[in-house]
């Protein structure tokens, strides 16, 4: 375990909200490799308050990878120069003593910020409310190993419904696509049997509520998938294509 | 006048109270539901399900969350599975067991009709929860595959890898956007409530403070259900998310909600060690790797050699030592209080010599090595073979907690033991509610880990989902009609009725006075020294003294608190430090009346440990006599409480000393 001191230069996005037109700002921050990149930022912000000055605003809950809650786009990569985990699962570790690191906050219009580096990714929300759901009420399930569900097509769901919903995708793309967020969640339920009754009502639902919340278009340059921090496939929006369009020509 | 507790359990023979129950309870007509608000605050399992259930009903729902989104919760968190008497693994198992491992599990502190309704639903959950599209880990035949979990000796729990929370939790996210997609919910995220509104002593609507534009604002409804979780936090480290906090509850509990056995709370053993005192949260290791983990320390103490060059023979596996029957998959209270003993003794391990080991590679190589060997015909594989095709296999059980390890402490689990130590994980203890899980407030409702209903002195692992799913799915549908039924002719109150205007100047005037206060220590720092003491002397070992000492530097912190404490920045704009300030001022009313309830147990029990109270071996030692009740606190003006008892009855269940050896 290292234990030397660490000096960070930060330079942080500061924006007091979703009308103010932003700016950054530059920080010495003592760290130390095992803290991670959240722990410094609260190390940054007790020093702020402590000076009378404004913390910086982020979010964060879990501090485990798994809530999707943080969201920093750290030197130009959302959550950081390592691959497969989140903001809150970096350490700084990752940086050298000395490094200047840049944190903005997702850039997408369909994310207004809040306030820093915090935004608002209500759209995903609206997004799984138009059709990321088996309709099927509270007392209507048969017994669970009645439907039988081959174990390969189980993990090949499960690894699509590993998303964490965190806008990662969306922030890496030149377009602001969210193609990867909505194929993961059309691919789940695509693949299990309970999700065929509305098969082709969900996808054009979810689809439509993408385009009407303004999300960009994929031109399968990858980088959602090179970015996530769940390594959800690339191949999830090659299948919400073909199942699009086979809603389509079914006349859905 | 202190109120008479009525935990309203049903008559009848105990497998039949609550289909007796659902038989005859009071119901409200399609009409009348559709004229009915209700409330639900917190949208973990117990309030996501919850929220969707009763709005599939045809209720109108109003669903608050502090997060950005419902699925963020902390329920998304739990990792190792949830547990169902489906019997699938034909090895014994039933409602009965369920059961009876539960109130054993939980050393005889449970309500035993509430545990048994639990383990009944249990396997409705599991059935909804596939139909739903929930990817459950399955076998080769497409049935579903379960693990085994501490407390137990069947296999009951269900999982998907080790994120078994986040997939039930979005599978009730999912059954909850469906409702807000169809306009029968209505979704406050980013709103945090800050009081409860009685009318005539009902219930009837909460302040919730928009933590985007810093505004309160008002909301009616018939009735309030707190889905808001446990309040670990208190200990300001845990494996709870950052923003996990008392105040819904304490607020509550404030308007008169009784608090149901607060010192009652659960530190897990396996957690991944603290590393600095810049720490922000501990990160949980599940319990389900005890399947396959074996625990030791070093039978010398001080041993610095590297772990893999310690011998077998020199290595004190002291779970199995001192528990043969369960061996590793002990609960919870025994394995951590016995890694602390050994830590305490000297024999701890790592920089800080306060972790054991939790060690893969025996299981890794000799369990799943040398199958997976035999299935592809491998004669006399080497340890270099056995490891590698051992490694496939648990990293498909367990890869996403293998990596997290790594990423926290840079150190490989495949090829060195984890270091761990026990850490904060959940309060048993909650707002005390009756068995239709209404609180002593009428109207108000405590669902999950925010009551204290099922769990007892100690909960078994992958028993929270269950429980959590268990309210918000099948109990609380059917038992808010009880109440509501007799409501149908109330009409929606308007929000500027008198107990509104004076429940928001209540809030109001607490975030001036935060404001206002403007002193030198940041509320960070409050939160850090109070975890601190609630750690060393209402922690994992409690004694008369301690707890004494304790209560006085709450009381001194808090009033510091109130004097020095800065919060930055105005109401009227986004500011998670305004947020915080008002939590960790709960949580400084909270941890005194934590330590009160622990000292006036005089007993040791589950995860309450006075250690004036132990038997010759260290195991706990209980009270049956003298003990054997709910402690439910009534908040009484200034911070002083009025200790009020439910009596425990254990009429199919012989009570005993609870044993695991």
């Amino acid at each position: 375990m290292a234990n030397h001191e660490m000096k960070i230069n930060l330079k942080v996005w500061r924006q007091k909200n979703a009308s103010d037109a932003g700016r950054f700002e530059e920080y010495a921050v003592k760290a130390n490799p095992d803290m991670s990149f959240l722990e410094m930022f609260d190390v940054l912000n007790e020093q702020l308050i402590e000076d009378g000055k404004d913390p910086v605003a982020f979010d964060h809950d879990c501090r485990e990878g798994i809530c999707g809650m943080c969201s920093m786009f750290i030197n130009g990569r959302p959550h950081g120069p390592k691959q497969g985990i989140t903001t809150c699962q970096l350490h700084m570790r990752s940086f050298k003593d000395g490094d200047t690191v840049v944190v903005e906050p997702w850039k997408a219009q369909s994310f207004p910020v809040i306030k820093d580096l915090s935004v608002d990714r209500g759209a995903f929300d609206r997004i799984i409310a138009a059709g990321g759901f088996v309709s099927v009420n509270t007392g209507n399930a048969v017994d669970a190993n009645s439907i039988l569900i081959p174990k390969d097509v189980a993990d090949e769901a499960f690894a699509a419904a590993t998303c964490i919903g965190c806008g990662a995708c969306v922030a890496a793309c030149k377009n602001s696509s969210a193609m990867l967020f909505v194929s993961a969640k059309v691919s789940q339920m695509a693949l299990l049997p309970q999700g065929q009754a509305e098969r082709e009502k969900r996808v054009v639902a979810m689809v439509d509520q993408m385009d009407n919340e303004g999300f960009g278009s994929c031109t399968n340059t990858g980088a959602c998938s090179a970015e996530c921090p769940k390594e959800i496939s690339l191949s999830n929006i090659a299948r919400m294509n073909r199942e699009y369009l086979r809603a389509k020509l079914v006349g859905n | 006048m202190s109120q008479q507790l009525d935990s309203k359990i049903p008559q009848g023979p105990l497998a039949e109270k609550w289909t007796g129950y659902r038989s005859t309870v009071p119901l409200v007509n399609p009409a009348n539901k559709r004229n009915m608000e209700i409330i639900v605050v917190g949208t973990g399992l117990a309030g996501a399900s919850a929220a969707a259930t009763l709005a599939e009903l045809g209720y109108q729902v109003k669903a608050f969350c502090f997060q950005d989104s419902p699925r963020r919760a902390h329920s998304i968190a739990a990792q190792g599975g949830i547990n169902a008497a489906k019997n699938y693994q034909n090895d014994g198992d039933s409602v009965y067991r369920l059961f009876y491992d539960t109130i054993k599990g939980g050393d005889y502190r449970a309500r035993e009709a509430n545990v048994y309704r639990l383990a009944q639903v249990s396997t409705n959950i599991i059935d909804q929860c596939v139909a739903q599209g929930v990817p459950f880990a399955r076998e080769y035949g497409g049935t579903l595959s379960n693990r085994s979990f501490g407390g137990t000796q069947v296999q009951r729990t269900f999982y998907a890898a080790g994120q078994t929370g986040q997939q039930l939790l979005l599978g009730a996210y999912s059954a909850l956007e469906r409702q807000v997609g169809l306009g029968n919910v209505k979704m406050y995220a980013r709103h945090e409530m800050l009081e409860v509104v009685t009318i005539e002593g009902k219930a009837r609507g909460i302040i919730a403070r928009n933590l985007v534009t810093g505004k309160l604002e008002r909301y009616f409804g018939h009735a309030v259900l707190l889905c808001t979780g446990g309040y670990g936090n208190v200990f300001y480290l845990s494996t709870n998310a950052m923003g996990s906090n008392v105040t819904a509850a304490w607020k509550a509990h404030r308007r008169g909600a009784y608090f149901g056995n607060p010192c009652f709370t659960q530190i897990h053993p396996t957690c991944i060690p603290v590393s600095g005192h810049y720490q922000s949260k501990l990160t949980l290791m599940s319990e389900s790797l005890r399947n396959d983990g074996r625990i030791w320390v070093p039978k010398k103490k001080d041993d610095n050699r590297h772990p893999n060059d310690i011998p077998e023979d020199e290595r004190d596996y002291y779970l199995e030592r001192r528990y043969p029957a369960f061996g590793n998959l002990v609960p919870r209270d025994i394995a951590s209080r016995a890694a602390k003993e050994r830590c305490d003794a000297g024999y701890g391990v790592g920089p800080s010599k306060m972790a054991v080991y939790l060690d893969f590679r025996s299981n890794l190589m000799n369990k799943y090595g040398r199958a997976e060997a035999s299935r592809l015909n491998i004669e006399n594989p080497d340890e270099a073979t056995l490891v590698r095709l051992g490694k496939e296999v648990v990293k498909e059980k367990y890869g996403n907690l293998f990596d997290m390890y790594k990423q926290i402490t840079d150190e490989d689990p495949y090829e060195v033991p984890m270091r761990i130590y026990p850490a904060v994980h959940y309060t048993m203890g909650g707002l005390w509610v009756d068995y239709e899980l209404m609180t002593t407030v009428p109207g108000l409702y405590a669902l999950g880990e925010a009551n204290f209903s099922d769990h007892g002195a100690n909960r078994l692992g992958a028993s929270a989902l269950m429980q959590g799913l268990a309210d918000g799915y099948f109990v609380i549908p059917y038992t808010i009609g009880s109440y509501l039924s007799k409501d149908i002719h109330t009409k929606s109150i308007s929000t500027d009725h008198e107990a509104f205007v004076k429940a928001e100047q209540e809030a109001q005037d607490r975030l001036n006075q935060f404001l206002s206060i403007n002193g030198k220590r940041t509320v960070e720092s409050y939160h850090r020294e109070l975890g601190l003491i609630m750690w060393d002397k209402c922690g994992m070992a409690r004694n008369e003294a301690g707890l004494k000492q304790a209560i006085e530097q709450i009381r001194a912190l808090r009033e510091d608190f109130y004097k020095n404490v800065r919060v930055p920045g105005s109401q009227f704009e986004f500011n998670p430090e305004l947020d915080k300030a008002g939590r960790v001022a709960d949580f400084l009313e909270l941890g005194e009346l934590m330590c009160i309830d622990a000292l006036q147990r005089n007993e040791s029990c589950g995860g309450h440990f006075r250690e004036e109270y132990q038997t010759e071996e260290g195991e706990a030692l209980r009270d049956d006599n003298g003990y054997r009740y709910v402690s439910a606190w009534e908040y009484k003006h200034g911070n002083n409480w009025e200790l009020h008892k439910e009596a425990l009855e254990y009429e199919n269940i012989k009570i005993a000393q609870r044993s695991y050896k």
